[in-house]
């Protein structure tokens, strides 16, 4: 695990972190979307 | 100073240019992971057909023996964060996370051995006790960490990562099935391998989380923000020591609230398929009913987010107001809407509850936060799960009791469930009075206080 205090952030650490979890969250909404319009077919 | 001392509150303090926005990301690393709780009924049928694989065979374990793996999770989960929450904010966030880390997945690993030589002692070792303790360490771990973060937005930070909960059972769900599909055979469910690849997956996730998580240092606050010069009544600039914390009314008055609007929501969850089918016959089937639940995770996960960010604009105790006048007349609202048959109502009184029964779990960490201050809000935090562990039990076991009492006593199906909804009505009239009568903590509980002395009385 780096520690890495004294440097900052840049854009692109933001961007891989979010990615990181937003994707995985993503497929998992669509996912049961995709099951959930069954409701309304 | 060994290889662990990385672990280490002092080394996980921010350095200048760190930004705010990589904690959010941390906590959705360990709760995504977490989250997985709420999905693992998935393997339950599995499980029970480890030798006769398309059905259960003599030797296959029972349901009811299957059912105690999450029930103990769950269990553990209350009893780790109760105990372990003062450790938790002693050690800081990284030592809470990466021990998460260990539990969970070490969870899943002996859980597949216990699969794999079919004891299923070994699971409730396995998932039960150790992952039920990485349940409770990770739950709590990003708390109190996201609140000193965003002073200004302690709902919204929260609420994030409390969502991630929610979210965590969307992507467990459809991953585990995958995995199972991947790794079945004809003579071979495939249940100890998709263990091992989520334990060895979540390893690596709460891992990552670990290592990007950091404290801010001692005074920072975010830039052009100042705490406000005169505090709202019910937001306390003071702390409160856990162990004192539990000795005031406030404390056991959130616990009804949280225990209260989580009983109410809880019940239905387990019920809301064969609910919605029972009370449309014909008209909801199986598929649809399964489309039903899972729009309800949805708003679960969703209304975490987006109560706790109201409650930063309206106050923790406007938002549970909200909670419970909206949920009465909601519950309430139900048996009408079948009684005249609407689908479509039905479906949008109960997933506005079910977005109320997530952000009752994602409003109270700042709710804490307000009454108590920051310094202990993560372990009065993991107290304060007790409530749910106890509605956990309170919840199914209500509705399952009272619908059944209603259909021995000659109530038709489409019918049993309206006593239940009145008494879910009546729970939330309750917890409104208990949230009614939440003032702000004496002073005597702060820290620092010390009793005024009395100036001896002179002639």
């Amino acid at each position: 695990m780096s520690v890495g205090n004294s440097r900052g952030t840049r854009p692109i650490h933001l961007v891989l972190a979010w990615g990181f979890v937003g994707i995985p969250l993503l497929w998992g909404v669509l996912e049961t979307l995709r099951n959930a319009l069954t409701l309304f077919r | 100073m060994g290889v662990l001392s990385i672990l280490d509150r002092e080394r996980t303090i921010a350095g200048a240019g760190y930004s705010r926005w990589m904690v959010p990301p941390a906590a959705l690393c360990i709760h995504l992971c977490i989250g997985q709780a709420y999905a693992f009924s998935v393997f339950n049928l599995p499980m029970s057909r480890l030798i006769g694989i398309n059905h259960s065979a003599p030797g296959d374990w029972k349901l009811t023996d299957i059912g105690w793996i999450f029930t103990l999770g769950i269990f553990f989960l209350g009893v780790s964060a109760a105990i372990l929450g003062r450790w938790v904010e002693d050690g800081g966030p990284r030592r809470a996370m990466f021990a998460a880390a260990l539990c969970f997945s070490g969870g899943f690993l002996i859980s597949a051995a216990g699969v794999r030589v079919h004891e299923i002692w070994a699971i409730y070792l396995g998932y039960g006790l150790i992952g039920g303790f990485g349940l409770g360490l990770g739950y709590i771990s990003p708390v109190s960490t996201l609140i000193k973060w965003f002073p200004d937005r302690p709902g919204m930070a929260t609420g994030m990562a409390i969502m991630g909960f929610g979210g965590g059972a969307l992507i467990a769900s459809p991953l585990s099935v995958w995995l199972m599909g991947k790794f079945s055979t004809p003579r071979h469910v495939g249940v100890a391998e998709a263990f091992i690849c989520l334990g060895l997956i979540y390893l690596c996730f709460m891992l990552v989380g670990a290592a990007i998580v950091r404290i801010p240092a001692p005074g920072w606050q975010p830039a052009g923000w100042a705490a406000p010069a005169t505090p709202k009544k019910l937001v306390t600039t003071a702390d409160v020591h856990v162990y004192e914390a539990l000795k005031t009314p406030q404390f056991w008055l959130i616990w009804w609230v949280l225990c209260l609007n989580v009983t109410a929501g809880i019940g239905v969850i387990g019920q809301a398929s064969a609910m919605s089918q029972e009370m449309f016959p014909g008209r909801v089937t199986a598929i649809a009913a399964a489309g039903f639940v899972g729009l309800m995770s949805l708003f679960n996960m969703g209304g975490r987010f987006f109560w706790a960010s109201i409650s930063d604009l309206i106050g923790r105790k406007n938002t549970y107001f909200c909670f419970f006048i909206l949920g009465t007349v909601l519950y309430a609202l139900v048996p009408t809407t079948g009684a005249i048959g609407s689908v479509g109502l039905f479906v949008l009184c109960f997933l506005v509850v079910i977005s109320m029964y997530g952000g009752g779990f994602s409003t109270v960490p700042a709710y804490l936060k307000d009454m108590f201050g920051t310094r202990y809000v993560g372990a009065i935090h993991g107290w304060l799960i007790t409530a749910w562990s106890a509605a956990g039990v309170f919840g199914p076991v209500l509705v399952n009791y009272i619908r059944q009492y209603q259909i021995d006593h000659g109530v038709a199906k489409a019918h049993a469930y309206n006593l239940t909804m009145y008494i879910m009505a009546g729970l939330l009239v309750i917890g409104f009075f208990c949230n009614l009568f939440i003032t702000s903590v004496n002073e005597r509980h702060h820290m620092g206080w010390s009793r005024p002395r009395i100036a001896p009385v002179t002639e």
